[in-house]
């Protein structure tokens, strides 16, 4: 019984944090072993969902769909993508609470938000 | 002011009237799409025709300077929308080639590659080299600085310039100044020129007598044709103080891959086309990413119609004409 109650917790908090990641893809596991993760789509000359807000410790995977190059930097230089060409990804891990504003350099009309909580 | 002969069209560019700088009031602006633009200066009047237009009997004989632009070239780019950026470059320098008055010098107003590789950057000068003319000007794109902050790019173009890649030259009685506005972009922004190089931009024109005629060019837009999608520079209205006191000042950008046309007061800004691929006319799609026409369509989509500006109509007259 406790076991299942733990697995409901955890199914909470999982639909919880999809829906405050918005159309945010929510995947159980980033690849790496680690903690939860969500999808960020650019595409037509933006991010979307334009904000997200996720967990400490999600990694976040953005992915070009777009024709054009676009980058992933952040306002105040915490994370910073190299160029990014079409299907190619870029993804970083949030371990501390805050919110993370960034845009693509290359683009700077393209901005989007990371809420970590 | 506009000769026609053949179905070509020169476009006269400026206002000889110079009937005082604060004129304002008629900013009307159209686009065609083509593969470059042939400049003339003839007493110190910038002219340009279309490429696709011009035939050899429009040469204008009494140019003082000729010269030709072209931009956003996007060497490395193989999208649907042209897959092969080489190819149409290639035209656009025959069409240089086949010019009856060869153009002195060249004018690459930025994005020569995609994605600011070597090979990329390679496979332009080595297109380019195929030129009549062998001086090639160059301002970088953002495609042209990713990832190393323009040290390639410097390395490569910038070794006459100052700063991000900055430079002035004399041609002729023309003063040209190649500027760079896609560095240090801040989120949110448009394209930005920055403290220090306005600075050294008013020093570099102090000098100049009010009746020297001014080429500026630069990647992005000097003036705001589409802040919406980034196609304009925050700081250019500094910039263009600068150049009040002169009475032919003429802004060649690249960026948006169509031409567009606007005469303010004694400054006329004008974008090229690019070699590589066509974008939507502003807010006519979802983004300003690149228009995909039928591979068949592609070079006569390039040059659909062309825009004259006629002295004293205060409007722009817009000729459609296809190139296939």
């Amino acid at each position: 019984m406790k076991r299942q109650a733990k697995f409901a917790v955890v199914a909470i908090m999982f639909t919880v944090l999809a829906m405050l990641a918005g159309a945010g893809r929510l995947k159980a596991d980033d690849g790496k072993g680690g903690g939860p993760a969500v999808d960020v789509k650019i595409d037509n000359f933006s991010f979307t969902p334009q904000t997200i807000t996720v967990a400490a410790g999600t990694t976040v995977t953005w992915t070009n769909r777009d024709d054009i190059p676009h980058t992933v930097v952040s306002n105040d230089g915490v994370f910073k993508s190299k160029v990014r060409d079409t299907d190619e990804k870029f993804t970083y891990t949030f371990t501390k609470a805050g919110t993370y504003d960034y845009f693509c350099s290359v683009h700077p009309k393209m901005t989007g938000k990371v809420i970590v909580q | 002011m506009t000769d026609r002969k053949s179905g070509f069209i020169d476009q006269k560019l400026q206002d000889l009237n110079r009937d005082g700088i604060d004129r304002r009031g008629f900013l009307e602006c159209m686009a065609w799409v083509g593969t470059g633009l042939i400049w003339t200066v003839s007493g110190g009047i910038p002219v340009s025709r279309a490429f696709a237009k011009t035939h050899e009997q429009t040469v204008n004989k009494g140019a003082e300077l000729t010269f030709a632009q072209i931009s956003d070239s996007h060497m490395g780019f193989n999208k649907p929308a042209n897959p092969d950026v080489a190819a149409t470059l290639q035209a656009a320098v025959a069409k240089i080639n086949g010019l009856a008055t060869p153009p002195e010098f060249l004018l690459h107003t930025g994005d020569i590659s995609h994605l600011s590789k070597p090979e990329q950057f390679d496979n332009v000068d080595q297109i380019l080299k195929s030129a009549s003319a062998k001086d090639v000007f160059f301002v970088p794109g953002e495609h042209d600085v990713l990832d190393d902050d323009g040290k390639s790019y410097l390395e490569r173009y910038g070794k006459n310039a100052q700063g991000a890649g900055w430079y002035s030259f004399d041609k002729k009685g023309v003063h040209f100044i190649g500027l760079v506005n896609v560095m240090n972009l801040k989120s949110g922004g448009l394209g930005s020129l920055g403290h220090e190089q306005l600075e050294w931009m008013e020093k570099d024109v102090k000098h100049l007598k009010s009746s020297t005629p001014i080429v500026v060019f630069a990647h992005i837009p000097l003036w705001s044709v589409y802040p919406e999608w980034g196609w304009g520079t925050e700081d250019s209205a500094q910039a263009l103080a600068y150049l009040k006191k002169f009475g032919s000042v003429t802004v060649l950008n690249g960026h948006i891959h169509q031409t567009m046309q606007k005469v303010e007061g004694n400054v006329t800004f004008h974008t090229a086309m690019s070699t590589a691929f066509p974008q939507p006319a502003p807010g006519k799609a979802d983004s300003p990413g690149p228009m995909k026409v039928p591979a068949e369509q592609l070079r006569s989509v390039l040059g659909i119609s062309d825009v004259n500006y006629v002295r004293g109509t205060h409007s722009l007259a817009v000729v459609d004409s296809s190139l296939g």
